[in-house]
């Protein structure tokens, strides 16, 4: 405990080591935060949720904060449910079992850009007479759109942005666009406060109207959203404890083992240690990402599967050889004869007068361990690999590229997850380089 | 002048002395080399036998097998008049048989433990029949051809970036260790961090950056579309496709190997027989190359065997964020339409390129280290 405490205290010479522990910190505190805010069967439900999930966001939209940058103010996404009480309404009993509902979706458009689309979702309530509707639309300076007459199903979406008569009344022009734009400069979105003034006719007396407005932005959320309308909010997030947790078991798995094993292998010799040899040198020709992919192609895609493969294949390494150089220098040493001379057991000098030993190489081969394990498991996404279920950065990227994101400009769908996992990799790089410097006291002064 | 004699007697001497050091590690180098090379196939074949004994658990090497012969037995039953005239249960019956005997024959009616030697044998030769989806750019479906076609495009992207890697980590280390402690020193120890991260991961980057942003070079591909008639114009246009996933590979290393190299051949410049070099007051350079470069060699080299070994994991990805059509984007291909056959044999050609690197490593370490012997075998 106060050699951890010293090698700490050494540590803070390095201010590279600093930033890098800050870095990992930060790391493991924001993959707790997404395991708290989304707990795993609502991470898997957010991400794999089916269509009916992701209605309400817009597809391909970068995030809100690009707005800083870009020095126009690009809309966000306006949501009116009259289901939430978002919107006033109205009933007029007309006689004769006919009703009148009249919904008014008022709302500010301070916006520089035109939104992406347009649709009303209607969730009506009736028994057998399909109600109307009509829509119009008022712009802040006081004109009057007729939209178009629906009548309703008992899930009905009206895709104003896709109807094509009321483009031809728009004079040609796409209505997401024409219904925005200014009458002066049809270039740009005329700002103020618009509505949608919906008034439905029921035919018995206890049918209803419900209707939600979507406005979809250009810009969603603190992360943007998919070809699938996903928020990526949800993967960002939950990308964190995916790759920690991936990153830290498969670097314990395989160093831990790996030293007992080549510990074992010195101290009893013989026969043991040139099979622990052999199988190396066939382990070293085995290409590990190719088994992987049989694995995941032909197996299991679940991630626990894959690591469980990594760790296999990560025993017989290279590190054994090094490790196996180390433990024969031990090997000879005066205290391990007098730990014989006294009875000690092959277990307890293997456990207790070898392995401690080796713990100085053994710590920052394990820190920088880690972002190799955390990038290896991107691979695997980026293949098309990842797990089916998680959300996890290399799925981001691979979805990105699958889209080509770099080609048609999503740059924030491939920078995101590449940022997180560089920082990610970055910290505990740097962790691992000042702690290779403080136990090995020759690289101290270069 | 007047020690001019001497000096030539002295390399007179030295030059048969050297001639008969040359004849004799010429042996030992040759030695050396059928040794691991006996070793290296040795470990080639019971690596590849885990491949198949992996690949086969799920009974997968079994329907390749089964699927070739129904395609075989019904291709022959489709082609002979004959038996076409038969009444249909009777040419199913005749199929079902032919399929039967064929099966006995390949031994798929034996225990695995068996046939998995002669899988063993058809995969030492990537004799995996045909491949389910792809195609080679010459129409073929074997597998080996569609493999074979695209191992030449994966050597020259990854032999040009790992030899760019190796001599510019040499000489960046070098130049380092020489003055260590200015900026350039301090910029390269900050950047060896990112070393942690794959090639592919780069190449994302250096996309964005130098094809999407910039518009100078290309996004991916081999050669210009359509390809270059003129063989010159057509080399310069592979040139140019090469440069970004070549920088990928050599950032995604660089930092890292020059920080190691210099941190090495700073330790060991301050070894006694060096301080001794100086003494004596022998040159900057002839101290670098005879008392710095030489004792480290194998060291380095090791350090680069393992490196390289590293790399060609990044390999398939590499690959694929460049669409380079090599043996890594058709294993992506492959993964995507769940190409069995082709999936086997391009794991069993991965394991031939790392044990190709090994013994090309091996080789070179033991012309530069003279304590290799051959009791010694392994490093």
């Amino acid at each position: 405990m106060r050699a951890l405490i010293r090698y700490l205290a050494m540590l803070r010479q390095y201010p590279s080591a600093v930033a890098g522990l800050g870095i990992v910190v930060g790391t493991v505190l924001f993959a707790l935060t997404a395991i708290i805010v989304i707990p795993y069967p609502e991470a898997v439900r957010l991400w794999r949720g089916g269509e009916g999930m992701w209605t309400d966001t817009p597809r391909f939209a970068p995030p809100a904060w690009t707005n800083w940058f870009s020095g126009a103010n690009l809309p966000t996404t306006i949501r009116l449910d009259s289901a939430d009480g978002d919107v006033p309404k109205m009933r007029e009993d007309l006689g004769g079992g006919l009703t009148e509902v009249h919904l008014t979706y008022a709302f500010d458009y301070p916006f520089d850009g035109f939104p992406q689309e347009l649709t009303v979702f209607f969730t009506p309530t009736f028994e057998a007479s399909r109600p109307n509707a009509s829509l119009t639309w008022h712009t802040p300076d006081d004109r009057e759109i007729r939209v178009g007459d629906v009548t309703l199903r008992s899930a009905e979406t009206f895709r104003i942005s896709q109807d094509t008569r009321l483009e031809r009344r728009l004079g040609g022009l796409q209505p997401e666009i024409g219904l925005f734009a200014d009458p002066a400069d049809p270039t740009r979105p005329l700002k103020g406060r618009y509505e949608l003034r919906v008034s439905g006719l029921v035919f018995e007396e206890a049918a209803d109207i419900d209707a939600k407005l979507v406005v979809y932005g250009q810009v969603h959320g603190w992360a943007g959203t998919d070809h699938r309308r996903r928020d990526l909010g949800v993967a960002l997030l939950w990308g964190a404890p995916v790759a920690l947790s991936f990153g830290l078991l498969a670097a314990v798995g395989t160093l831990v083992t790996t030293m007992f094993i080549a510990a074992l292998g010195v101290w009893f010799g013989g026969w043991i240690d040139a099979l622990i040899q052999r199988i190396t040198e066939v382990n070293i020709i085995l290409p590990l990402l190719p088994i992987l992919i049989m694995v995941g192609t032909f197996y299991s895609r679940s991630i626990w599967v894959l690591l469980l493969v990594v760790i296999a294949l990560g025993i017989f390494t290279a590190g054994i050889k090094s490790y196996r150089a180390i433990f024969m220098q031990i090997k000879q040493s005066g205290y391990i004869e007098a730990a014989q001379a006294y009875g000690a057991g092959n277990l307890r000098i293997v456990t207790r007068y070898m392995i401690p030993r080796i713990v100085p190489v053994l710590v920052p081969a394990f820190v920088s361990a880690v972002p190799t394990f955390v990038f290896l498991e991107a691979s695997l996404a980026v293949l098309g690999l990842g797990d089916p279920v998680l959300p996890t950065w290399g799925k981001m990227i691979n979805d990105a590229q699958a889209n080509g994101a770099l080609f048609r400009g999503y740059y924030y769908w491939i920078l995101q997850p590449a940022a997180l996992l560089l920082l990610t990799g970055f910290g505990f790089a740097l962790v691992g380089f000042a702690l290779d410097r403080v136990f090995n006291p020759r690289l101290r002064d270069v | 002048m007047a020690d001019a004699p001497l000096i030539a007697g002295g390399v007179g001497g030295g030059a048969a002395r050297r001639r008969r050091a040359a004849a004799s590690s010429f042996s030992r180098v040759a030695r050396f080399t059928a040794f691991r090379l006996a070793a290296l196939l040795a470990t080639v074949v019971v690596g590849v036998y885990l491949t198949v004994l992996i690949a086969n658990m799920g009974g997968h090497v079994d329907d390749i097998r089964r699927s070739t012969i129904r395609e075989g037995v019904a291709m022959v039953v489709g082609m002979d008049p004959e038996i076409r005239r038969l009444p249909q249960e009777q040419r199913q019956q005749y199929m079902q048989d032919l399929i039967e005997i064929q099966e006995r024959r390949l031994g798929l009616d034996r225990p695995f433990l068996l046939r998995s030697f002669s899988y063993l044998g058809s995969a030492l030769t990537l004799d995996l029949g045909r491949s389910e989806f792809l195609v080679s750019d010459s129409g073929s479906r074997q597998v080996r051809l569609i493999l074979l076609e695209r191992l030449g495009p994966t050597l020259l992207l990854f032999a040009t970036g790992q030899l760019l890697l190796f001599f510019l980590a040499l000489v960046g280390g070098l130049m380092l260790s020489r003055r260590y402690g200015n900026w350039i020193d301090r910029f390269v120890i900050a950047l060896a961090p990112t070393s942690a991260a794959p090639p592919w991961f780069f190449g994302i980057f250096l996309i964005l950056i130098f094809a999407a942003l910039l518009r100078v070079l290309p996004f991916g591909g081999m050669v210009a579309s359509p390809p270059p008639a003129e063989p010159l114009a057509y080399a310069l246009s592979v040139l140019r496709h090469l440069i970004l996933p070549v920088t990928a590979i050599v950032i995604s290393a660089v930092f890292l190997s020059v920080y190691a190299y210099r941190t090495f051949f700073l330790i060991s410049s301050s070894e006694d027989y060096v301080e001794m070099a100086k003494a004596k007051g022998l040159s900057s350079q002839a101290i670098e190359r005879r008392y710095v470069l030489r004792p480290t060699l194998p060291y380095i080299v090791t350090n680069f065997a393992l490196l390289i070994i590293g790399l060609w994991g990044g390999a398939i990805i590499t690959e694929q964020v460049f669409s380079w059509p090599g043996l890594g984007t058709t294993f992506y291909r492959a993964i995507s339409v769940t190409d069995v056959p082709i999936i086997v044999a391009n794991t069993v050609l991965y394991a031939y390129l790392l044990a190709v690197t090994v013994f090309l490593l091996d080789f070179v370490y033991a012309i530069v280290d003279p304590r290799v012997k051959l009791d010694g075998g392994s490093r």
